[in-house]
């Protein structure tokens, strides 16, 4: 009980920030709200029980990426943003395509009423071994294929970033 | 009934330990004021109170009366929250921390941390990545001061703020591999498993018996560019920066960014409590020939409080220490100390760590 009220307050907390992402004016509000949504999805994987999942995300992405880009917002200063009128296309074609993706997602989801593919809220908590299993046996080679792709884009960052001498 | 009886002792636990550490901390900042006046041959506070002990009280209502000045020019919603996210963000990490096994009162088994409970076997169950959770909320303490120089639209808090996120960003590397070792040899993030895994005299510790002695100078180090301490203040160097992110703070704004300072010490001192020096185990713990004094139970409960304290205090002792030997850093040693130095040494560690339990020379968990 208390576990489903909590999902929907953080749902909630989760949406509200991604609008509010959307609509604010100013680069550093946007960005809060960006960790607000982080946040709330950390705590939406706490009550999956994924422990790990859940701090591993605070860590990453609200304590180190984010605290980039709100540096480097800082540093560079950047001013209030002017918010467009919207373009024809996203009226004509974004609006049907938005709703037939939810329509799809409702479908599939009303669809799955077997118990088996549910998803469980709260009262479990799986250990961080299951997580490290699946990662360094099973999906060893995306895991490694990833962080060849990451290593990658930091040293493309690196020569883009160097002056010619 | 049941249900309720635990409410009310968490309630307590929490009450409890968040004034223990508030007191903690505005009585460190006394220590502090007279262990740098003797050491710079003067008596520091004397005046309020005999060896001016109540000083701590008289700063404190002196920061409540004091006029709270809200410049014109600031961005006011992240000006008000950025001092509540540095110390509600510094109070958060006492959740996980424990301070000793569990203690019986009236018949009622509690475990002495906030996050703890009590198994029906006894045994005591606490959150099983409560080492990430601390490191998740230092990683995002940063918010705080990084908030607070830019809403202040003041240039030397402009500055202030961003040397203390990019100092912050470059630590915390160092610091959070600095803690895989000990990781390693525990097998677990827990921290009460952590120190279980360390039970024994002060040869079974960390520090010692897990070879993490490099590990410990390197997470030290790391720790007080973390807190922002000497010699890494660069955030709040006041004789380049009025006094950096926190310039245009006064009263109680300013008083709670000195709170939340001192309280990321109290959070870096547990850590390396925790982590390198055994936690609550006394050093002398399962020496057959020291006798053991019998005591009463709850006292009994209390002795490896007293322990975690002690290693507490020793820490706090060497923050004030280090703050009264140490010039500052310049910005560029700063950066290069923590980029060429200690992330090389933490990843070294990382390597022969893993190459003693790999070759079975040092045995993973309890010793």
């Amino acid at each position: 009980m208390i576990h489903q009220a909590l999902f929907f307050i953080f749902a909630a907390i989760c949406v509200a920030g991604a609008l509010n992402l959307l609509l604010q004016k100013h680069p550093i509000s946007s960005a809060l709200s960006l960790i607000v949504v982080m946040g709330s999805l950390a705590l939406l994987y706490l009550l999956l029980g994924a422990q790990f999942v859940a701090a591993i995300q605070i860590i990453v992405y609200a304590g180190a990426i984010m605290v980039l880009f709100v540096f480097v917002i800082m540093l560079l200063n950047a001013g209030i943003e002017e918010h467009t009128e919207g373009s024809r296309i996203a009226v004509y074609f974004g609006v049907p395509a938005v709703a037939a993706l939810v329509g799809m997602v409702l479908y599939v989801l009303l669809k799955t009423s077997h118990i088996e593919y549910q998803v469980q809220l709260g009262g479990f908590v799986k250990p961080t071994r299951d997580v490290a299993m699946l990662l360094f046996r099973e999906y060893l080679l995306p895991f490694e294929v990833t962080s060849v792709l990451i290593l990658i884009a930091i040293m493309g960052a690196v020569v883009l970033a160097r002056r010619e001498p | 009934m049941e249900n309720l009886i635990t409410l009310a002792f968490l309630v307590v636990k929490i009450l409890v330990i968040t004034h223990v550490l508030l007191g903690a901390v505005a009585y460190t900042v006394w220590l502090e004021r007279k262990l740098i006046g003797r050491m710079q041959n003067r008596w520091g506070p004397t005046r309020v109170g005999p060896f001016g002990l109540l000083q701590p009280i008289a700063d404190g209502i002196k920061f409540i009366v004091k006029e709270d000045l809200l410049p014109p020019g600031v961005n006011k919603p992240l000006f008000l929250l950025a001092p509540l996210l540095a110390v509600a963000l510094g109070l958060t990490s006492l959740a996980v921390i424990p301070f000793g096994e569990s203690i019986t009162i009236a018949g009622h088994t509690e475990a002495l941390q906030i996050s703890g409970f009590m198994r029906a076997d006894g045994s005591i169950f606490d959150a099983n990545v409560g080492l990430l959770i601390i490191l998740g909320v230092t990683s995002i303490g940063v918010y705080g001061i990084a908030l607070a120089g830019w809403s202040s639209n003041s240039k030397y808090s402009l500055l202030g703020s961003l040397r203390a996120s990019a100092q912050m960003i470059s630590y915390e590397l160092a610091l959070g591999l600095s803690l895989v070792g000990v990781i390693i040899m525990s097998g677990s993030l827990s921290l009460r498993q952590i120190v279980d895994a360390q039970g024994g005299n002060i040869l079974h510790w960390n520090f010692i018996g897990g070879w993490q002695f490099v590990a410990f100078f390197v997470y030290l180090i790391a720790a007080f560019a973390e807190t922002n301490r000497i010699p890494f203040d660069l955030p709040e160097a006041e004789t380049e920066l009025v006094a950096g992110y926190h310039t245009e703070y006064s009263a109680m704004k300013f008083a709670m960014f000195f709170m939340a300072e001192y309280a990321n010490m109290f959070t870096a001192a547990c850590v390396a409590t925790l982590l390198f020096l055994g936690g609550w185990h006394s050093p002398f713990e399962g020496i057959s020939w020291i006798p053991a004094v019998p005591l009463p139970p709850i006292v009994g409960a209390l002795v490896p409080v007293f322990w975690f304290a002690l290693k507490i205090f020793f820490f706090i002792f060497f923050y004030i220490w280090v703050r009264g030997t140490l010039p500052r850093f310049r910005y560029d040693q700063l950066m290069a100390f923590g980029w060429k130095v200690l992330l090389p040494l933490a990843i070294a560690n990382i390597i022969v760590t893993s190459a003693l339990v790999a070759m079975n020379l040092a045995p993973i968990g309890p010793k």
